[in-house]
């Protein structure tokens, strides 16, 4: 089993320009089942690229093609709009790729659509997510993993892949991996995936990259001392150099001065310690403290 | 973009936010001395007020009350070019006084643990408010506004409440909420993620007025305020001109201060470069994500940038190939060295990810003398910091 995209996985693309076809192109030779593009101006077209349907809207390429999730790549300016028209649509899992969206834009979708429509939102501002063997939604790369049971979780795009690199390497695939984005307000969070990873018989262990800002490490840690104490878990916390006060790319990357405290990766890695959750300081001593907690 | 005060005073007065009478924005003693001959003789008195992104100006002697020409003379003087942590002044406020009977606290900010919005009112104002949340939290007022209760704007009964609850004097509450409702809609209007007003006063004829502005918006939504980039003007901030030229180059950069120059592909990836550079002993002189793609031209504009640091003595460039595979991030480091021409320092080189091994074998016949491939980011970065000694 995987989490929230299978071999099942039926993906309408919002956003068909020459980024939105390059990477569905991708996800299609992975194996995904990318059904239709959406295209407010070229509804009834043919997206040529992908020997796909296009429909003027979301609510179209849902009633003609079954699509269930939605991967949008659209322009931040668009952004806002293409999630609600995903949600109102009706599609079960909406994969938002774009990054630059406004705050705002972002608490207003999340409102709309993940605290009140209970859609599951994965980003913005996201690699995507893979189930190795199954789906490919994003702009992971598919060739750097395979299948297995370590179910990962990033704030961070190439550094996930390091770290799925490292472990395939190594002979340990990969149940899921989700990366839910690098904003301060996102879909889909820490704990969220990784309740769902607990919930999944196949997923045996749980890696986590994480980042400076916020506290969503601390919240999943707590859930899984008191839940999950069993399971194999290890950590990496980016961002121990990062002076306070910088944003480090990622519009949530930062600890703030004067701040709620707990942002910096060193308080992370110790108030995740004194959890029992081994954090690396380093994306090498994560994958080996896997493969030393899996005994391989 | 976090605003100064007399900025986030514009942005509040063309949203209705109340603020005292226009001051003038003085880069000079000579200007702040014809400003308070212009203003004195209405006002009474001025307020000399350092312009500079950075609180606790008052303990630091970057707020004065100048009651003559010769005062105020006098304040601006002191004031400019005075260092306030790190921050020297350059330019000053001067601005009528107010009279103050009483000073309170209210902000609007973005909520990230709750995703929404969050009021915060009090009637202790004029102080350090998280000082004032930590000794009498009761007297610190929180509301949290979901956008299903915001869509035209916040409550005047959302706003109500929030006074109450915060027991500003009734003799102001009216005039409270609704500078509180207009507040709101500056916050939602400008795409801020924080508009602070402390102290925010009760003037001895029951009028409220805010004091002090601080202001951030929110760089993503820049795209729909084309006029918020009049704020970004020279002698308001401590810049580093080798961030402004990154970011007039669209490029993630971060100046820190060590001797290794550090670049990479995505931002996690950058940041545990910089980790793994400080664990092998070193210091790395950067942050710098030079996104997705890894061309040529990229990395040329990347590097040229990295390199034109003085104190950079060693260069990590740290890659993992996904969809940009090993051998085109190997052709671009080669195709950025050609158009850069001699530089004294080394580059260690990292390749891993989608093929990486091609990368490493166009490397490794290039030959090129700056360029030292390294196979993982820790025998990398190992080495990045022994250059640097070495160059030191």
């Amino acid at each position: 089993m995987s989490i929230f995209v299978d071999a099942s996985t039926r993906v309408v693309v919002q956003g068909i320009g020459s980024q939105g076809t390059f990477h569905a192109a991708r996800n299609r030779a992975y194996g995904t089942q990318v059904v239709a593009g959406v295209h407010p101006r070229r509804g009834g077209e043919r997206w040529d690229e992908l020997e796909a349907p296009i429909f003027a809207t979301v609510a179209e390429a849902v009633e003609a093609t079954g699509a269930d999730t939605s991967m949008v790549m659209v322009p931040a300016p668009f952004t806002r709009d293409a999630i609600l028209e995903a949600h109102r649509a009706g599609v079960r899992t909406i994969v938002a790729i774009t990054e630059g969206v406004p705050v705002q834009d972002m608490t207003v979708v999340y409102d709309e659509v993940v605290r009140r429509g209970g859609t599951r939102l994965i980003g913005p501002n996201c690699p995507g997510l893979i189930s190795p063997g199954r789906a490919n939604v994003g702009i992971i790369p598919g060739d750097i993993t395979m299948p297995g049971n370590v179910g990962l979780v990033s704030r961070s795009g190439t550094l996930t892949y390091q770290i799925m690199h490292e472990l395939a390497q190594a002979g340990i695939g990969i149940s899921t991996c989700v990366g839910i984005g690098g904003d301060p307000i996102v879909g889909t969070q820490f704990l969220d995936v990784i309740q769902a990873f607990a919930a999944d018989p196949e997923t045996e262990a749980i890696a986590f990259v994480g980042e400076i800002g916020g506290g969503e490490e601390q919240r999943a840690g707590e859930w899984i001392r008191a839940n999950i104490p069993d399971t194999p878990v290890v950590g990496y916390i980016a961002g121990f150099e990062a002076p306070a006060g910088k944003q480090m790319g990622h519009a949530g990357a930062i600890v703030r001065e004067g701040g709620p405290g707990g942002e910096s990766a060193a308080e992370k890695q110790e108030l995740l310690g004194a959890m029992g959750i081994p954090v690396a300081s380093n994306p090498s001593e994560a994958a080996r403290l896997m493969i030393e907690r899996l005994g391989r | 973009m976090d605003l100064v005060e007399f900025q986030g005073k514009q942005l509040f007065a063309r949203n209705g936010v109340p603020v005292p009478p226009p001051g003038a924005v003085c880069r000079s003693v000579d200007e702040a001395v014809a400003a308070a001959e212009r203003l004195l003789p209405d006002a009474g008195a001025v307020v000399v007020k350092a312009q500079v992104k950075v609180g606790g100006r008052g303990k630091a002697g970057g707020v004065r009350l100048a009651r003559s020409v010769d005062e105020a003379r006098e304040a601006a003087g002191a004031i400019l070019g005075l260092d306030i942590k790190g921050h020297v002044v350059h330019v000053v406020l001067v601005e009528p006084a107010s009279d103050i009977a009483e000073e309170y606290y209210l902000s609007v900010m973005h909520d990230r643990v709750g995703k929404g919005d969050l009021v915060i009112c009090s009637r202790q104002g004029g102080v350090d408010i998280e000082e004032v949340n930590r000794t009498d939290p009761g007297a610190v007022v929180k509301r949290q506004v979901l956008p299903s209760e915001r869509a035209d704007g916040l409550p005047r009964g959302v706003a109500d409440e929030i006074v109450a609850a915060a027991d500003l004097p009734a003799e102001v509450r009216d005039a409270a909420a609704e500078l509180l409702v207009a507040l709101f809609g500056a916050y939602l209007a400008e795409d801020a993620t924080l508009v602070e007003i402390n102290p925010l006063i009760r003037t001895t004829d029951d009028r409220v007025l805010a004091l002090d502005a601080k202001v951030s918006l929110d760089a993503n939504a820049a795209f729909r305020h084309g006029d918020h980039a009049e704020w970004d003007v020279e002698g308001l901030e401590v810049r580093d001109p080798l961030e402004d030229r990154a970011r007039a180059e669209g490029l993630q950069y971060v100046k820190l201060d060590g001797e290794v120059g550090v670049l990479g592909n995505g931002a996690g990836l950058v940041m545990a470069t910089l980790d793994v550079v400080a664990q092998n002993g070193g210091r790395a002189a950067n942050f710098l994500d030079v996104g997705g793609g890894a061309s040529a031209e990229s990395m040329a504009t990347a590097l040229s940038l990295v390199l034109s640091d003085p104190a950079v003595r060693s260069v990590f460039i740290n890659i993992f190939g996904g969809i940009t595979r090993g051998e085109e991030v190997a052709r671009g480091v080669l195709g950025a060295l050609e158009r850069l021409g001699d530089f004294p320092q080394r580059l260690v080189v990292r390749l891993d990810g989608t093929n990486a091994e091609e990368g490493r074998r166009i490397l490794a016949e290039a030959a090129h003398p700056s360029v030292v491939p390294a196979p993982t980011m820790q025998e990398a970065a190992a080495l990045a910091v022994r250059l640097a000694e070495e160059a030191a």
